[in-house]
């Protein structure tokens, strides 16, 4: 059996995934990345984008994240999301619901002239755009 | 002494009372139980958070620009108190425990002189104080109405102190609440929430720690990170003050349920006893009117 890690995917609300894992494919907030066992200690913010699990040599889970944090050690990785929902429950309408809202807030905060909330609104537009993207297929 | 039919009127109107309460305490231990594994569920992600802010946090300590959030405004004029009591009453001592802590953590900051603002989450607190501090509350918030507390609505509250630190409104905000040691003792608690204390990172004896990469760099991810401890925090608070609650109003009921047996008891003896008399009565009434014949 292929060495493995201890892969944990949390978001406020509950704990999603809990197991030994291969390999985790995460979208880093500079690029996906893929943790294999006994990676380097790192702890990254991630961007709006799909975690895939493998197990086996093939992605055994997808999971879309709106961000969050990773903490990485070489027997451990921990994701702490702000959102996740597995990839198969995403659905158009949410997805294009929730580009709406972030543009809106968008828009909204380039009127105010807040630059903290643009930067905040633009981070969640490019999620919700990636989640629509998914959601397409 | 009461009539027979006062008194049954009197045993009646208990016994009602008596299924309320014991229809409440039904209905507090559900939602107890969903409260709680709401609370078990988002453990977790407090736990890892904290874990990461204190590898996070042993690396930034001490740095001259660390952000706000962490290290404060430099005084400790204005306080922000947040206090997170119920909406509903019903439960005991439950409500009146935090704002009696709130009273007298509010009295002694006024006596060192410094000025206390107030942030009122749930209506029960919010009423018990308004006459004496009324006019140092910033916000009520309540969930009435609401069947669940999401993650949303701490975000939310956590949004309004983040908007009142940036713009200058206070210097240390602090969280009290019921923390929920048992289903029967809940104890009133202060937390410390601006400046942030960074949990110990637990000391690794002998070996050296290991050299952590960030990406994209502390300050970066620190900066995101502590807004996010915050609402966190907050989130846990509403959901041990929750559960809490349904605790503490389940032992209340289970007292008045309790009670109000005794109270039955007592007078269905009274009754029965009154009862007797009259018989006794009339019969001697009876008997003296046949001798008199």
């Amino acid at each position: 059996m292929a060495a493995t890690f201890a892969f944990e995917i949390v978001s406020p609300e509950r704990l999603l995934l809990s197991r030994p894992v291969e390999m985790a494919v995460i979208p880093a907030a500079l690029g996906e990345m893929g943790i294999l066992p006994g990676h380097a200690p790192m702890i990254l913010s991630l961007a709006g984008g799909v975690i895939s699990v493998y197990e086996g040599g093939q992605v055994t889970e997808r999971l879309f994240v709106m961000g969050g944090f990773a903490e990485v050690t070489p027997t451990r990785v921990t994701v702490l999301a702000e959102e996740a929902l597995p990839v198969a429950e995403i659905t158009r309408a949410e997805a294009a619901k929730r580009v709406a809202e972030a543009e809106a807030a968008y828009a909204a905060a380039v009127a105010a002239g807040d630059n903290a909330a643009r930067e905040v609104a633009m981070d969640r537009a490019i999620a919700a755009r990636r989640m629509e993207a998914v959601a397409a297929g | 002494m009461p009539s027979l039919k006062d008194l049954r009127t009197r045993i009646n109107s208990v016994k009602s009372t008596r299924k309320i309460t014991q229809a409440m305490k039904m209905v507090a231990a559900a939602k107890l139980r969903r409260a709680q594994s709401q609370a078990e569920a988002a453990r977790p992600y407090a736990e890892r958070m904290e874990r990461m802010l204190a590898a996070l946090g042993a690396a930034v300590k001490g740095a001259p620009d660390a952000p706000v959030l962490l290290a404060g405004t430099g005084r400790e004029q204005v306080h922000l108190l947040v206090v997170v009591t119920a909406d509903r009453g019903l439960c005991g001592p439950f409500n009146t425990n935090v704002a009696r802590f709130a009273r007298a953590r509010i009295r002694a900051l006024e006596a060192e002189g410094r000025t206390v603002k107030l942030l009122m989450v749930g209506r029960k607190g919010a009423a018990f104080l308004r006459r004496e501090f009324g006019g140092r509350y910033v916000a009520e918030i309540t969930f009435q109405g609401k069947k669940r507390i999401g993650f949303e609505d701490a975000d939310a509250i956590a949004e309004r102190i983040r908007g009142m630190l940036a713009a200058g409104e206070f210097d240390v905000c602090s969280l009290i609440c019921n923390r929920f040691r048992s289903v029967i003792a809940q104890v009133p608690t202060e937390q410390r929430l601006i400046p942030a204390p960074i949990p110990e990172a637990a000391e690794q004896s002998g070996e050296l720690r290991p050299v952590v990469e960030y990406e994209p760099d502390e300050e970066a991810i620190l900066a995101a990170l502590l807004p996010r401890n915050l609402s966190v925090q907050i989130y846990r608070a509403l959901l041990e003050s929750a559960a809490g609650e349904q605790g503490a109003r389940m032992t209340a009921m289970d007292n008045a349920t309790r009670n109000a047996g005794e109270m039955i008891r007592k007078l269905t003896l009274n009754y029965n006893r009154t009862r007797q008399a009259n018989i006794t009565k009339e019969l001697i009434e009876i008997i003296s009117g046949a001798e008199a014949v």
